[in-house]
């Protein structure tokens, strides 16, 4: 009944999902306040893509509960959660390939997304702005009139995240953004969501741990479909529960 | 820079001044058996806009386009069936199977405004509701193809199946009514129906237009390409999906009811299974996701199985099968496609005359080159910078 | 009482026959992703071959051996069907690899062309035919290498084709002078598979009389479905098909030779097809057009079983076999003819073959409301969004 429950922007509470049986995800439970920028990490089969599928409606929990600002989300659609405020960028770059950037931008931007709006309603000037501003900040200007299919890897990359920027959700769930990326290119990303969070709830997936440490952020360990441990990052990299599950332990070696 | 101007307004009014051209001329011109094929075949081009709508542009290959087209001209027939009747008469078919007073359904179709509504509502409406009801499962891709053809199939049972009601296997006749007192098989009402199928064809190609152009064409593209993905980004394909072949199947009744009165009948066979597909391959041979490919495929494909049928009536399927064979083996953008990409000056090319391109093609296109040699050949914009 | 087992009796006999067709057109799908719309034309071809074993027997053979000649012709149905399947494969299906919807345009095309076939084949246009595949294929074989490395290659290859294309039509309509080559083999009727003695009587088993011809088909499926199940289950190269159906890239990587794998597969789902095509013939006679009459129910059992099962395959093509001859037969209303009125109404309303058909579809419709993945989909991580 109090605000005091509700500060959270997002609770994920006792979320399992099973699939015949597999637990991707086990009773896992986790926060997110808002403007908070978090990074998730974990070794393989952790569920962290399932726990992103969960969040957005892709795979419904199981059990448990998936609040956003107060409410339940369990259950809606993804476009209905969409429209709610919650983005996210895949792990592989998705972008409509036989679209130029500009269009693929022009799609995401906030706004009306029905059939009539699209047909009878004409970008505002504030919209097209952001696009056009975008399109300069992930450097995609040239590009601009070419179908994004012909992009580099890192340019697609790049343009998702844009286009996630452009939708301009509450809460933004970033997969692997900067796989396949150049030092130089990971860098202005982390300095692009630490820019986002504040304004905007950020929670990061990522195996690139130079890029975790770079962001200075929280950071959540996955493991089994369940909350490991959460802290700073040198304290996580010093648990030696997170050092057993990245590693294994002398005696899972004798084992084996 | 005037050449330029001249020949943008060239390329602006060209085309449209030679569908007037040819709109006035052609009925003089051709003798009215191959104008009234004509006629029938630019029918046949707005349902092939309504495939390309749908597959072209959305991905969604429908094998059930014929339900709508035939049941555009049916409802046209029906009112030409009731139309002129004294009252208490009924169309003579029903005395056949002992029908006493018309069915309830026929009711409406009395009225002229009605028919002229439904010929595209009834058909946008059943398109609809069939197709919500398998987007809103997700269904999609062989699976949404094939289950339109079953759709098919059972529409034509139904219609091939009741005599009582719509006469059955045998169709309605519409070549011996009359409209406004003129018989429509006449010489002259056929080539007023020509005038109209050229409008309402460059009518239906500028509807078509209007949707793909903008950022709801751009939507369509986006479905085809990745949906999921819209979904996430705020996007519920379902009502686009819902939308675009509900607008598809309106242009399918339409054209159903133009090829009607142009070919004198409306029968179950509109629904048979192989004409639903021959539409998906006009467009795949005139070049899908380009408009004026669909229209073009529609009139070619049908002028040349009229020749064949005319001349070796046992090859047609042989040729037919080659085509749908050759359309997705060697030119998966069809004829307009194959144009645009080159396809004319790389056929030179193999002959002898090599293309004129003097760098690495890719260089040519690339932006950033572009826009250094315009550096280069303008120095002081470059400067600006 | 025995008329409801009669009745579920013939409903399963039609429920195996469609087991024993879409038996091949799932496990394809499953693998491949690949809709085979010219399926149906490979029953045909089995039907076909019955009936030429037939003639054979009949013709040639001493007539004691004449009752023995369905058991040649079902390995022999196969051979011919699988290895047509196995011919399209390597011809069509294999270009266009993860294009499913064009894969479905293609083999309808394939199956026009071998519907016609079939209707005009005579020894003129054998001989014809086999010239120029011949003929084709040596041009390349003995001309210089060199001319197969020029820019000019695509066209002296479509060239070359088209040349001994029309070398095989002219020698095709010079021999069709003579009215011994002249004659069709099959022409465009129907045809008639007489079956032998054993299978034209009836068994009693307790109160219900069981046609043996059906009784037949339905060891035949019985069989053919436990072999099935052993191959895919227990054998290393349906090990492999089944590695491949999960997951084609890392059987790959793993070096199962997935193009082997799908050429098997193929081989196989055609064969049963032609198989099927020899049960269809004992149940009446059949035409060229037989494919068509049976490829969407198939399509249909696909769509309801769900991929990757096959008990779900079985399960949807019994059910859908028994309910479409329940209602359609009629035979509903004389097993209860206390029916309620207005339920009486609708089942005769139904009661035809054709009305079943509307009938079933809109319950599987309905069905996929429910359970849009049909009855057993797949499931866990593997499915796309």
């Amino acid at each position: 009944m109090t605000t005091t429950q509700s500060m959270n922007l997002l609770d994920l509470q006792g979320v399992t999902v099973s699939f015949d049986g597999f637990l991707a995800l086990n009773d896992l439970n986790l926060s997110l306040a808002p403007g908070e920028l978090r990074a998730v990490i974990g070794p393989n089969g952790a569920g962290k893509t399932t726990f992103l599928d969960v969040i957005t409606g892709k795979v419904k929990p199981t059990r448990g509960d998936v609040v956003f600002r107060g409410r339940s989300i369990v259950g809606c659609s993804e476009h209905h959660i969409s429209r709610l405020g919650i983005g996210r960028k895949f792990q592989t770059p998705r972008v409509y390939q036989n679209l130029t950037p500009r269009r693929n931008l022009e799609l995401a931007v906030r706004g009306p997304h029905g059939p009539a709006a699209l047909l009878f309603g004409s970008l505002s000037s504030i919209q097209r702005d952001r696009v056009q501003h975008l399109l300069s900040v992930v450097g995609l200007e040239r590009q601009a009139q070419q179908p994004a299919g012909g992009l580099s890897h890192g340019q697609k990359q790049w343009l998702e995240i844009a286009m996630l920027v452009a939708q301009d959700p509450e809460l933004l769930l970033v997969d692997e953004p900067v796989a396949g990326l150049t030092d130089e290119e990971t860098a202005r990303t982390a300095d692009l969501l630490k820019q986002l969070a504040g304004d905007h709830t950020v929670l990061v997936i990522e195996h690139d741990m130079e890029f975790i440490r770079d962001l200075q952020a929280p950071v959540t360990v996955l493991h089994e479909g369940h909350v490991l441990c959460e802290g700073s990052m040198d304290q996580v990299q010093n648990d030696p529960r997170v050092i057993e599950v990245y590693l294994g332990t002398d005696t899972q070696e004798e084992v084996a | 820079m005037a050449d330029l101007l001249a020949s943008r307004n060239l390329r602006c009014w060209l085309p449209w001044a030679l569908i007037v051209l040819g709109a006035l001329v052609l009925p003089v011109v051709l003798p009215p058996f191959r104008l009234n094929l004509l006629g029938r075949f630019l029918s046949l081009g707005i349902v092939a806009l309504g495939v390309d709508l749908i597959w072209g542009y959305t991905g969604m290959l429908s094998l059930g386009q014929g339900i709508f087209f035939a049941l555009g001209g049916y409802a046209l027939a029906m009112y030409l069936q009731l139309n002129e009747l004294k009252p208490g008469e009924l169309p003579e078919f029903f005395s056949l199977y002992g029908v006493k007073s018309l069915p309830a359904f026929w009711q409406p179709f009395g009225s002229p405004l009605f028919t002229l509504i439904s010929i595209w509502v009834i058909p946008a409406v059943v398109a609809g509701l069939l197709g919500y009801l398998v987007f809103r499962n997700r269904i999609k891709g062989v699976y949404f193809s094939i289950l339109t053809q079953a759709a098919l199939l059972v529409f034509f049972n139904f219609f091939n199946g009741q005599q009582k009601l719509i006469n059955g296997t045998n169709g309605l006749k519409t070549s011996t009514a009359r409209i406004f007192g003129e018989l429509i098989g006449s010489d002259g009402m056929q080539r007023n129906l020509f005038w109209l199928t050229v409008v309402l064809t460059v009518a239906a190609y500028l509807l078509c237009r209007w949707l793909t152009d903008g950022r709801f064409g751009d939507a369509l593209i986006a479905i085809r390409d990745d949906e999921p993905r819209l979904r996430f980004t705020g996007y519920n394909p379902t009502a686009y999906k819902t939308v675009v072949f509900a607008v598809a199947g309106a242009l399918a009744g339409i054209s159903g009811a133009l090829y009607t009165v142009q070919s004198g009948i409306v029968s179950p066979q509109y629904m048979a299974v192989p004409f639903s597909i021959e539409m998906v391959i006009w467009v795949a041979v005139g070049g899908r996701g380009t408009l004026i490919g669909a229209v073009l495929g529609a009139v070619l494909i049908n002028y040349a199985k009229s020749l064949v049928s005319e001349a070796l009536p046992e090859t047609w399927l042989f040729i037919q099968g080659g085509l749908f064979l050759l359309v997705v083996l060697a030119l998966p953008d069809g004829l307009v496609g194959w144009w645009r990409q080159g396809g004319p000056s790389r056929l030179i090319a193999m002959v002898g005359w090599p293309p004129r391109t003097a760098t690495y093609p890719a260089l040519d296109l690339d932006p950033q080159v572009a826009a250094e040699q315009e550096q280069l050949q303008n120095p002081r914009a470059g400067q600006q910078r | 009482m025995d008329l409801l087992y009669d009745t579920l009796f013939n409903g399963l006999a039609i429920g195996s026959v469609l087991v024993l067709a879409a038996l091949g057109l799932a496990v394809v799908f499953g693998l491949m992703g690949v809709i085979n719309m010219a399926h149906g034309e490979l029953m045909m071809l089995g039907a076909y071959t019955t009936f030429v074993v037939q003639n054979i027997f009949k013709a040639v053979l001493p007539d004691a051996l004449f009752p023995i000649y369905i058991l040649v012709a079902l390995p022999l149905a196969f051979a011919v069907s699988g290895l047509a399947g196995l011919l399209l494969e390597k011809t069509v299906i294999r270009r266009l690899y993860g294009r499913p919807l064009e894969t479905l345009l293609a083999t309808w095309g394939v199956s026009l062309i071998l519907q016609q076939f079939v209707r005009s084949v005579s020894s003129a246009f054998a001989i014809g035919l086999v010239v120029a595949v011949v003929a084709g294929i040596l041009v390349a074989r003995f001309t210089p290498k060199a001319w197969w490395q020029q820019r000019w290659t695509p066209l002296l290859g479509t060239g070359s084709w088209i040349v001994t294309g029309l070398v095989g039509v002219a020698i095709a309509s010079l021999l069709g002078e003579q009215r011994v080559f002249d004659q069709p083999w099959f022409s465009a009727r129907n045809i008639d598979v007489t079956a032998p003695e054993w299978l034209r009587g009836s068994i009693d088993v307790g109160v219900v009389n069981m046609p043996a011809a059906r009784l037949f088909i339905i060891a035949l499926t019985v069989v053919a479905l436990c072999l099935v199940n052993w191959f895919l289950q227990k054998s290393v190269w349906g090990m492999r098909i089944r590695a491949v159906t999960q997951n084609r890239t890392m059987s790959d990587c793993l070096g199962i030779p997935t193009q082997k794998v799908d050429a098997l597969t193929f081989l196989i789902g055609s064969g049963l097809a032609g198989v099927a095509g020899v049960a269809v013939t004992l149940l009446g006679s059949v035409g060229p057009n037989l494919g068509g009459n049976y490829i969407v129910d198939c399509f249909m059992v696909v769509v309801l079983g769900g991929v990757g099962k096959l008990a779900g395959t079985v399960l949807a093509a019994l059910g859908i076999g028994i309910l479409s001859y329940v209602v359609g037969s009629g035979s509903l209303l004389l097993v209860w003819p206390a029916m309620p009125e207005g339920l009486n109404a609708v089942i005769t309303f139904f009661a035809t073959t054709s009305m079943a058909k509307v009938l079933v579809f809109a319950l599987i419709v309905v069905f996929l409301q429910i359970r849009p993945a049909g009855l057993f989909p797949q499931k866990g991580r593997m499915v796309e969004a």
